[in-house]
């Protein structure tokens, strides 16, 4: 399937400063067409038919968060586009604010009307400060013509915390705590924000918005396969000759991005979708990317030949133990214990059993954490496990025996 | 001592600034000092621990001073994959300072953190906001000759 433009359709198109070149791009046509001729109830159902998906990672059916937060009874709701791309190898909304700020907006001003929330926020990360400005200038640009008089849209910035970008902390650092994730349910369509029923859209998501509402859920849907409509935006980096953004129609195959798109050569895995995402050997580069197959945000790093899968693998856990909340126990400790047997695995003093503590602890991991981190973070783990067992065995037995050599000496 | 006032919340929202404000005093001050954090914790009505805990969640806000320049390598593994270490090496070279440390000058401070979302750019950094990359030891040098 072919590369298509329908998010990245501005982006260096038009000046990011200027609204007017916005506008001569249809821009909050969307907006106007969804004011004047629907009411917020067909808005969501529109996006609800379209089958629009998140595209942070999580992948919650967008239609149905809006419609859930429309649907239950406050004096008070929110909206938040959640722009702290702190994914690993995740650099796609960094490209969309940067170059097209204006489609965020629009999809934002769309989105508030369909759910019913007169405040907005733009939580972008801490390590995006350099973009602050070119947003505060698009809002203002905005807010001029007249496009947001039914929201008041805030940044609000980040302090540098990936566990932020996890909805529930991030809502918790809007509140001014720590970033820390919350017990669901509730979950945020119901009570957010301030206990308020807040939806939280990535940046990517939101921009979908506009397009739908202008040319129909019907022609969205005839994009991409039987659960993921439409294009995904690809962060593609590591052993690539052409590292960068590419959007493709989702369903596109993992070999012609990194390969055909990205000129990867030798390849020994891919991991998709961030520091927490599948790893696909390059036995099956054909792999769809899809919701059906290996998504998440849509970060593809490549690792070549050369790569050693437990050093990849120490520093990612190395990685999430860091930026574990500390909130919930298996997630806190789990990767503790798995970045310590990793650790030891990469050292040269691993043992046989350390594979079946590897194993135990992932499935503790995943059925027991609070949220999303603690939950993936034995995916690379036991995907390598699965398709790399021998890595792990071979340096094993040669550990075993170079420590038998040791205690002859 | 004076007695902590404990205003009654009426939205229960005015923490919502708190970490603007914290911010606020590591931009002025290079750091949040225990005594920003007992008198902001003093103005909001909550205890020291509770701020004191918000500080250091965050990886912008910092207990102790930082330099003028605060350079921040990124160490996750797309920069990892393209020789990151060699930049840390000529930051560490080119500074005469480890990560976690500050210049005696309090010019700079070397910070390892995790993905900046600058991978087409690996390996990269950032000093201060600006983003930098695709960096060798070279680049490094000519960057930090330009830091005033």
């Amino acid at each position: 399937m072919p590369e298509k433009r329908i998010i990245l359709k501005n982006c260096g198109v038009i000046d990011p400063g200027d609204i007017h070149t916005h506008l001569a791009h249809d821009g909050f046509k969307a907006w106007e067409k969804a004011r004047n001729e629907m009411t917020p109830e067909a808005v969501v159902a529109e996006i609800k038919t379209s089958g629009l998906k998140g595209r942070g990672g999580a992948g919650f059916p967008c239609g149905l968060k809006w419609e859930l937060a429309r649907r239950e009874p406050a004096d008070e709701k929110f909206l938040i586009a959640n722009a702290d791309e702190g994914e690993v190898g995740t650099f796609k909304d960094r490209h969309l604010l940067r170059h097209d700020p204006f489609t965020l907006i629009e999809g934002m001003a769309i989105a508030a009307y369909a759910i019913g929330a007169k405040k907005a926020y733009i939580y972008l990360r801490a390590e995006y400060h350099y973009l602050l400005e070119g947003l505060e200038v698009a809002i203002d640009q905005v807010k001029q013509k007249g496009f947001l008089e039914h929201l008041d849209m805030e940044i609000h910035e980040g302090a540098g915390a990936y566990i932020c970008g996890e909805e529930s902390a991030l809502m918790d650092s809007i509140e001014g705590k720590r970033g820390e994730a919350r017990y669901r349910p509730p979950f945020p369509p119901t009570k957010g924000l301030w206990g308020k029923p807040t939806v939280i859209n990535n940046v990517e998501t939101l921009m979908n918005i506009p397009t739908i509402i202008l040319q129909g859920s019907k022609w969205f849907r005839g994009i991409g396969t039987e659960q993921s409509k439409g294009t995904k935006l690809f962060s593609v980096s590591g052993d690539v000759k052409k590292p960068g953004v590419y959007e493709l129609v989702l369903g596109s195959s993992l070999q012609e991005l990194v390969v055909d798109l990205a000129g990867a050569k030798s390849i020994k895995m891919v991991q998709v979708g961030g520091a927490t995402g599948g790893i696909i050997p390059y036995s099956m580069i054909t792999t769809p990317l899809a919701y059906e197959t290996v998504l998440g945000s849509g970060a593809v790093t490549v690792f070549d030949e050369s790569r050693e899968i437990l050093d990849f693998l120490h520093r990612t856990m190395e990685f999430l133990a860091e930026e574990s909340c500390g909130k919930c126990t298996p997630c806190r400790e789990g990767t503790e214990a798995m970045m310590e047997i990793l650790g030891r695995l990469t050292t040269g003093d691993g043992k046989q059993e350390d594979i079946q503590a590897l194993e135990d602890l992932s499935a503790t991991m995943k059925l027991s954490s609070l949220c999303g981190l603690g939950q993936a973070a034995s995916i690379p783990v036991l995907d390598t496990l699965k398709y790399f067992r021998n890595d792990y065995e071979t340096r094993i037995k040669q550990s075993v025996f170079l420590r038998s050599l040791r205690g002859m000496l | 001592m004076k007695p902590i006032q404990q205003e009654p919340s009426r939205s229960g929202r005015e923490r919502e600034n708190l970490l603007g404000k914290l911010k606020e005093a590591q931009k002025k001050f290079g750091y949040v000092s225990r005594e920003f954090i007992a008198e902001t914790a003093r103005s909001h009505g909550l205890p020291i621990s509770e701020v004191y805990g918000v500080t250091t969640f965050y990886s912008f806000l910092s207990t102790r001073p930082l330099g003028k320049y605060v350079i921040r390598i990124c160490k996750s593994i797309p920069c990892y994959l393209k020789n990151a270490d060699m930049i840390i090496n000529s930051v560490a070279l080119e500074t005469g300072i480890r990560p976690g440390q500050t210049t005696a000058d309090g010019k700079f401070s070397f910070e390892l953190t995790n993905c900046i979302g600058a991978c087409d750019l690996a390996p990269a950094m950032l000093v201060n906001h600006e983003v930098y990359g695709p960096l060798t030891p070279g680049k490094i040098a000519e960057i930090l000759k330009a830091c005033k």
